[in-house]
């Protein structure tokens, strides 16, 4: 899958990760993601994953407690977004964000897809309608949809929720996009065409996934990581994790021997 | 293949049609037979239940039909039209007038002022306590809200009575002794507690993953709180507006102490005025013959109440079905 090597979009360096309880979730993760390629994450539950992807964000930040020790360096500013000194909001204008279930907001189609205009202060009509018509697009829901742009969201189907919801994390062009397990929550049709829709964003941004599923790592991703117990086994060309793992650990879950 | 498959599903449906075209009467063996004195004891608790439900729902129905009946024999007396335009109300007077828009203007007069108050301040401190009060701060500040409740309003009446109406007149000096406006201040403060309470709780339910949705999105937390959290909790937040109103509206110690107890058709929150509950409890005390017309006129009074209480429940129900958000 990988033909060109890419530059690195962000990297975690040595990174340590402790909730409020003093449980250490991620013990000195090092690993790149590079530019405009798909990197999945894969592990048994409670091995790390989700909190990884969430420091991206600093979605850790919202609850009390909560640390950071080491880097994740994003370029190409080379900015460790961890540090005190950076400010979470700039973070998530720049890496946006998709989670295991769909949570479009109580608001129209139109409105859940400007909302990321809206919040960063846009209010040229013209500009938020061109936004969201791209996003929707980007996120192959514009023909479902375009002729009820203000219907409540909720009207929409788990599939087509979860797609608003890319769309709504395109309307900003982001650099970085994060996928907690985006598919966990849907049928297997749905699943194929956000499977499809992250093939097709990788031409336009970089993108990390947590999945449970390992065939979807296999099918989507460039790079795959597998973790567990809070520590990163092994990081590799998805071919090489899935045909000739270096671990014995990752080999074991890979064949179903454990996990 | 389309074929047998077809073929397939005509067989399948013939056995399951042979089967169903003869029933066997089986016996029902001991250890699976009915148990009577399980089911006995069921049927007794479900009846212990139902009249301890019922009590209220019977309570509620001898009120109205009271109401009701007492108000039939006023109208006896007193022609509707009367009652709903004359604009005097002075049943105990000799050239008596019951005319009910007097006090109605009172109780929507006090009402209203008591509603500006609470519905921005609770709302607003919904918000501060579910979205930006520390836990710790939340422990704290919550309880001593809900004190308020367990304050008796006849310490709110002589609150408005003796310290607010004092301090308004500082800034309108015109202002009377008694008057609309420092009771439905004080009923505003009163009601607050129950506005932000169950608003708060509404909009604490909305689950945690709409605010990560907003956060992800780059939002602050109060573009999350205004733009998200509270069109998400909307319809609790207009249930919690219900119970302000209703309280208003029948709250009586409050008004009957401090706005006077002179029925007088205005709006002016600066003049004194009677509400239907003043007016009720005025009465009440009294001491009127049983079966007079003065009598009567409470429970035409306590029926109009009831029918603005009413009016409001249903359309606040209207309206929080129209808003109503599933996650």
């Amino acid at each position: 899958m990988v033909t060109t090597t890419s530059p690195i979009k962000a990297e975690s360096r040595d990174l340590n990760f402790y909730y409020s309880n003093g449980h250490k979730a991620l013990k000195g993760i090092t690993m790149p993601l590079y530019e405009k390629r798909i990197t999945a994450l894969i592990g048994p539950s409670g091995c790390g994953k989700s909190t990884f992807l969430r420091c991206f964000n600093r979605m850790h930040d919202l609850y009390p407690g909560n640390s950071y020790d080491g880097q994740i360096v994003m370029h190409p500013d080379n900015t460790n977004i961890l540090d005190k000194g950076v400010d979470p909001i700039e973070v998530r204008m720049r890496i946006s964000m998709v989670f295991q279930k769909p949570n479009p907001f109580p608001k129209s189609i139109y409105e859940n897809v400007a909302y990321g205009l809206r919040v960063r202060g846009e209010r040229n009509k013209r500009v938020v309608d061109d936004k969201v018509e791209e996003a929707l697009k980007g996120a192959a829901l514009w023909d479902e949809v375009k002729n009820r742009l203000h219907d409540l969201a909720f009207n929409l189907s788990g599939g087509q929720q979860q797609r608003l919801c890319i769309a709504r994390a395109l309307a900003t062009d982001p650099e970085i996009m994060l996928f907690d397990e985006p598919t966990s929550a849907l049928d297997p049709i749905a699943t194929a065409n956000i499977e499809e829709l992250m093939s097709e964003l990788r031409n336009k941004l970089t993108i990390l996934v947590v999945t449970h599923n390992m065939q979807q790592a296999a099918r989507v991703s460039d790079y795959t990581a597998y973790m567990y117990l809070g520590e990163l086994i092994e990081y590799d060309d998805t071919d090489r994790i899935f045909t000739n793992p270096s671990r014995k650990e990752t080999e074991d879950y890979i064949t179903g021997k454990f996990g | 293949m389309l074929q047998f498959r077809y073929n397939a599903r005509i067989i399948n449906v013939n056995m399951t049609t042979q089967v169903l075209q003869k029933p066997i009467e089986l016996p029902i063996s001991p250890r699976l037979a009915k148990n009577v004195r399980r089911h006995v004891l069921e049927r007794i608790i479900e009846f212990i239940l139902m009249l301890a439900a019922l009590s209220a729902v019977a309570t509620t129905i001898a009120i109205v039909v009271i109401l009701l009946y007492e108000s039939l024999s006023f109208f006896e007396h007193v022609s509707i039209i009367d009652f709903l335009t004359d604009t005097q109300w002075t049943p105990l007077f000799e050239d008596a007038h019951y005319g009910i828009l007097p006090l109605v203007s009172g109780t929507l007069t006090t009402s209203a002022i008591a509603l500006g108050v609470a519905i921005p301040l609770g709302t607003i401190g919904a918000i501060y306590l579910s979205e930006f009060a520390s836990h710790r701060t939340r422990e704290i500040v919550k309880p001593i809200l809900e004190l308020l409740v367990g304050v008796p309003t006849v310490v709110f009446g002589y609150f408005a009575l003796l310290f607010v109406t004092p301090l308004l007149q500082k800034i309108f000096p015109e202002l009377p002794g008694f008057n609309m406006l420092g009771p439905g201040i004080v009923m505003g403060i009163m009601i607050i507690p129950y506005i932000s309470s169950v608003a708060e709780d509404a909009m604490r339910a909305v689950p945690m993953s709409m605010r990560e949705g907003s956060y992800a999105m780059g939002a602050t937390r109060f573009q999350t709180a205004i733009r998200v959290v509270t069109p998400a909790a909307i319809s609790g937040i207009i249930a919690a507006y219900i119970l302000g109103i209703s309280r208003a509206v029948g709250e009586t110690m409050v008004v009957a102490l401090a706005a006077g107890q002179q029925p007088n058709l205005t709006f002016n929150p600066m003049e004194s005025a009677a509400t239907i509950t003043a007016y009720i409890v005025q009465v009440a005390m009294g001491d009127l013959p049983h079966g007079s017309i003065g009598y009567q006129s409470i429970f035409a009074a306590g029926l109009v109440l009831m029918l603005m209480t009413l009016v409001f429940n249903i359309l606040g129900h209207i309206t929080r079905k129209k808003f109503r958000e599933t996650y």
